[in-house]
């Protein structure tokens, strides 16, 4: 059969009447040239033809598609029948809009986070340079690995034979000038190879260059110790539409970054970010190879693989360059690169996707797995309505049956209809979908990836299409395959009348209650268990006290603006004297970072006296930078000791303070550890511990507190050879006020910043209470979602017990009527019935918590401080259902003491 | 798709091998066909001439005719049919097998003569 034809037939019909006219024409001449008069003449040739319709018929038969044509009736008729019943349609197609909906939704965004390929040219050739180094635990961690180091990355960079480029990059702050007010913006300064990589064309001039990497003059005080002074500048999209207007003479010009002028040599397109950084900026790292050693493990690596080489083949590559990085280079004279042996370093590249999407697939998963549960739930109900509707049509469809029509037919046609009910709601679910997204977009979860590129492609179409047949047919098959049998005569002869109440026929009803029931106490329960977490994560101690009321800025003096560190450490404690002397101010301080804020920390091997370790490899410590009253300021309380007083910082004097964890893993208990010493590395003076700090969540509030040393926020270095001290350049300040957030409070803080250096710009201006609920947004995304869908599962539960109760009693009405007149009570009669819903909720329950208990493992990602099996939980939620089925069966029960026997037995 | 019975089946296939062989001599319009196939039979088949229209649609459909508007001798408008190459491939191999049945039908009912 072929569609041509079949579009075509109509037009076919007609020559075949043409060409059946000639017939009888010819024949009518004929039949007349024999002598017969003419009109007999005509009817005879009409009667040697036969019947002339039938032929028509045959032929556009032959060119019909059976099976096209008659689904186009059913359609037809599905459609009439839906108009006759609009509240059925209507509450049928909104429940399956809302399931289809919410699936669309979350798959568009698993789709979008997880599935598609990230927006670089050939992405899936995209790599991150992830290392393990179990030697390093502590500076290596989950998410990052092992970052590379300057070095590593010059010999990776220039040895490989895998890689079309490779780089390495760093995210950061700057502080531009000379525009506007001073303005701090966020950076990404890249090596070569970086943006070669990425191969994403600029969107004018050009991208950053070798050339542009070659430092012109040596940086004493730059950041990271490396780079050499660059001068050379891109722009992202954004920054260059909101300063310059998106004008493309801005290319050559000149714009003061840190207080060093750069010139504009490129711009890249909207949308642009290097793996997760969306940068206003993009500055060279022009690393001064003279002064590269071996350590300084801080930046990323990233790299484009060449065509055809596997993961496992680039692993081997960097392995084998692993030794000639360690023979190449070194930490100063009496060092050896061998050393990093002891750490066990071993290259394990990571697709750039897996980088970018980080662990919040678990999350996705477990949201997604929730939303087909609700849709299941959804389909349950409309099931359900379907089955009433269709019990009401039984005498239809057996007088159907009765006339001839084939039970695949039938099906067919309950099929059709279902499906249409599918898709319509598919329909409405694609609007809900968009609404949905157009929200997630305006709330922006922050940890959520890829956030905006969350759209609805072919792929979300084709997956809505698919869900709204598939839910429709299998919403069919309910009624389709109870109904579509035989037993005409039964139904026929019946007249209708339910003479008792037939137990077959409820089990279809029954089942779906049951499964529904099941389906909302593990949704419930994983709400539950979520819940149960946001409450153990809110009793944690975080290391710092009534967040609402501590201001967070951060300062940051580039070497550019004042080179010497003493200056700078002066500079940052007139900053702390004037925020302190703002009205309402209860004290100040700084320190390399804010408790959860997530700024490159410093790490390396700690010593205690009298403890050696083998090999000379210590674990490595995470580093703190504070000023004397940071801590008073934040809240952590002091375990032991004193904090550090300004005259010790000025005096450079040899002291640190340490985290209670920390003390406890040297010394046993904290008040032991005062006046106690350690150092930094092997050689380095001994530091007198002056006191311990209480454990600080400084990884977020579900991550274990990690042993920090504090040193002070100047402190003597070392390895600077004129005998420079180190002092943190980048810093957060943190003001306890009960002014703190308020409008008028940021204009003080402000202009106490300026009364001290006009040049100064403040960044991340936000109080303690928006970094620890950052802190928490996971988990309070996963619980939103997990609430919405286990309040939506209860609800659909709920009706459909309500549903199948109501249900059972008019069916038992002639029932109850002969027990009323019997002398039933009203309330026996009433526990029946709250009874049977109680069965139903039961079952529904008991099957609920064995799935509940094996699908909720998965969860455990994403749970703290509660095991997936908390009896609790499952207790709690299961008197709840149960409750609220009690209350779903007694309504439609109540109705059963208002009973008049009479009335009763009359009914139907 | 509706079915046709098995006798159906038959008497078309036999009618599709007549129309095949009608059209050798030239083409020819549903007239002709019909009355060619009365006449060479001499008129033992008697066939029904709607029937033959549905018949000729198949042929047409299958390939192996051919179908243009001409002029009838009694200049009339007609729809005339011609065989195609696979027609005629096709009224061969229809031919060869109905001989042979023939055939086989003959030596069964009359064995003893062979």
């Amino acid at each position: 059969m072929s569609f041509r034809r079949f579009w075509r037939r109509a037009e076919w019909d007609r020559e075949r009447r043409e060409e059946i006219e000639s017939y009888v024409q010819m024949e009518t001449e004929d039949n007349i040239a024999r002598g017969m008069p003419d009109d007999e003449a005509r009817f005879a040739a009409r009667r040697r033809f036969g019947n002339a319709t039938l032929a028509r018929e045959e032929i556009y038969r032959m060119n019909s598609i059976w099976f096209v044509d008659t689904l186009v009736g059913d359609v037809r008729y599905s459609l009439r029948m839906l108009a006759r019943s609009p509240i059925f349609t209507a509450a049928a197609v909104l429940t399956l809009a809302i399931g289809i909906g919410a699936n669309a939704a979350v798959f568009s965004v698993v789709n979008s986070v997880l599935v598609r390929p990230l927006r670089y040219p050939k992405a899936e050739q995209l790599i991150a340079l992830h290392q393990d180094a179990p030697g390093a635990a502590g500076l290596a961690n989950a998410a990052d690995g092992l970052n590379l180091s300057p070095s590593m990355y010059f010999t990776y960079a220039e040895q490989n034979r895998t890689f079309q480029a490779l780089g390495v990059w760093m995210s950061g702050m700057a502080n531009v000038t000379g525009l506007a007010e001073p303005e701090q913006v966020r950076t990404v300064s890249v090596s070569d190879g970086v943006l070669q990589a990425l191969d994403v064309p600029p969107a004018a001039g050009r991208w950053l260059l070798a050339a542009d990497q070659i430092p012109q003059a040596s940086e004493p005080f730059g950041f990271s110790g490396f780079s050499g002074r660059s001068s050379t500048v891109m722009l992202s999209y954004g920054y260059w539409q909101r300063h310059f207007g998106g004008d493309r003479s801005v290319i050559g010009r000149t714009l003061t970054v840190d207080s060093l002028p750069r010139q504009i040599v490129g711009v890249m397109p909207e949308g642009f970010r290097i793996v997760k950084a969306e940068p206003d900026l993009i500055l060279p790292l022009a690393f001064d190879r003279s002064r590269v050693v071996s350590a300084g493990f801080a930046f990323a690596g990233i790299g484009r693989l060449k065509g055809g080489v596997t993961i496992a083949q680039a692993n081997a590559d960097l392995a084998r360059l692993l030794p000639v990085w360690m023979d190449t280079w070194s930490n100063g004279p009496n060092s050896n690169g061998r050393w990093y042996e002891n750490w066990r370093i071993t290259p394990t590249i990571r697709p750039l996707k897996q980088q970018v999407v980080g662990n919040v697939g678990d999350v996705l998963w477990v949201v997604m797995g929730t939303i087909v549960l609700v849709l299941l739930i959804a389909c349950a109900n409309v099931a359900n309505l379907l089955l009433v509707r269709a019990e009401a049509r039984q005498h239809e469809l057996a007088l159907r049956a009765a006339l001839g029509a084939r039970a695949a037919r039938i099906i067919r046609g309950l099929l059709v209809e279902s499906a249409l009910l599918g898709l319509m709601g598919g329909a409405l679910g694609v609007g809900i979908a968009y609404a949905g997204l157009t929200l997630l977009a305006a709330i922006g979860p922050a940890d959520l990836p890829r956030l905006n590129e969350i759209s609805m492609d072919a792929r979300s179409f084709g997956f809505t299409l698919a869900l709204s047949v598939l839910a429709g047919l299998l919403l069919g098959l309910v009624p389709a395959w109870k109904y579509a049998g035989p037993r005409i005569s039964s139904v026929l002869r019946g007249t209708g009348r339910t003479a008792s109440l037939s137990r077959e026929r409820h089990r279809a009803r029954n089942v779906l209650v049951v499964a529904q029931v099941a389906l909302a106490l593990v949704l419930l329960v994983s709400a539950g268990l979520m819940i149960r977490t946001a409450l153990a994560l809110r009793t944690v101690e975080p290391g710092f006290t009534n967040p609402e009321h501590l201001q967070t800025v951060r300062i940051s003096i580039p070497s550019s603006l004042i080179p010497e560190p003493q200056r700078v450490f002066r500079t940052q404690n007139d900053l702390a004297d004037r925020l302190a002397a703002i009205p309402g101010v209860a004290s100040v301080g700084f320190a390399l970072e804010a408790p959860m804020e997530t700024v490159q920390p410093n790490w390396d091997n700690v010593f205690p006296e009298g403890k050696t370790y083998p090999g000379g490899v210590a674990p490595l410590r995470r580093f703190e930078n504070i000023s004397p009253g940071f801590l008073r300021t934040t809240g952590a309380r002091l375990v032991a000791g004193r904090e550090f007083t300004w005259t010790d910082v000025y005096g450079l004097r040899p002291m640190v303070m340490i985290s209670e964890n920390l003390a406890r893993e040297f010394w046993g208990t904290p008040s032991v550890a005062v006046g106690k010493r350690l150092r930094w590395y092997q050689f380095s003076p001994w530091q007198e511990v002056i006191g311990v700090v209480q454990d600080v969540r400084q990884n977020g509030i579900q991550e274990k507190a990690p042993e920090i040393v504090y040193w002070p926020a100047m402190m003597g270095n070392p390895f600077a050879p004129n005998g420079a001290p180190f002092v943190t350049r980048a810093a957060t300040f943190v003001i306890r006020s009960d002014r703190a957030g308020t409008e008028a409070f940021l204009t003080q803080v402000r202009q106490a910043v300026w009364s001290v250096n006009a040049s100064l710009p403040l960044a991340s201006v936000r109080t303690m209470r928006e970094v620890y609920e950052e802190s928490l947004a996971t988990t309070s995304f996963t619980l939103v979602m997990l609430g919405i869908a286990g309040a939506m599962a209860m609800m659909l539960g709920l009706i459909g017990i309500y549903g199948v109760i109501s249900y059972a009693v008019s069916q038992r009405t002639r029932e109850i009527g002969i027990r009323v007149a019997l002398g039933a009570e009203p309330g026996a009669l009433r526990r029946l019935f709250v009874r049977y819903g109680l069965a139903l909720a039961g079952t529904g329950v008991a099957i609920g918590s064995v799935a509940a208990a094996g699908l909720t493992r998965l969860m455990k990602s994403v749970l703290f401080g509660v095991s997936p099996f908390d009896p609790l939980t499952y207790m709690a939620v299961a008197l709840v259902l149960i409750a609220a089925t009690v209350l779903a069966s007694y309504l439609p029960a109540r109705r059963v003491a208002g009973l008049d026997p009479v009335e009763a037995l009359k009914a139907e | 798709m509706a079915k046709p019975s098995p006798r159906a089946d038959m008497l078309q296939g036999t009618l599709d091998m007549l129309v095949l062989q009608t059209l050798v001599l030239g083409p020819a319009h549903g007239h002709t066909i019909a009355h060619a196939i009365e006449r060479g039979s001499e008129d033992v088949l008697q066939i029904e001439h709607g029937s033959l229209y549905p018949a000729l649609h198949r042929l047409e459909d299958r390939g192996w005719i051919a179908s243009f508007w001409g002029t009838s001798e009694n200049n009339r408008k007609a729809k005339y049919y011609r065989l195609t190459s696979a027609g005629r491939k096709q009224l061969l191999e229809e031919t060869t097998r109905w001989e042979q049945m023939v055939r086989a039908i003959g030596r069964i009912l009359k064995p003893a003569t062979e």
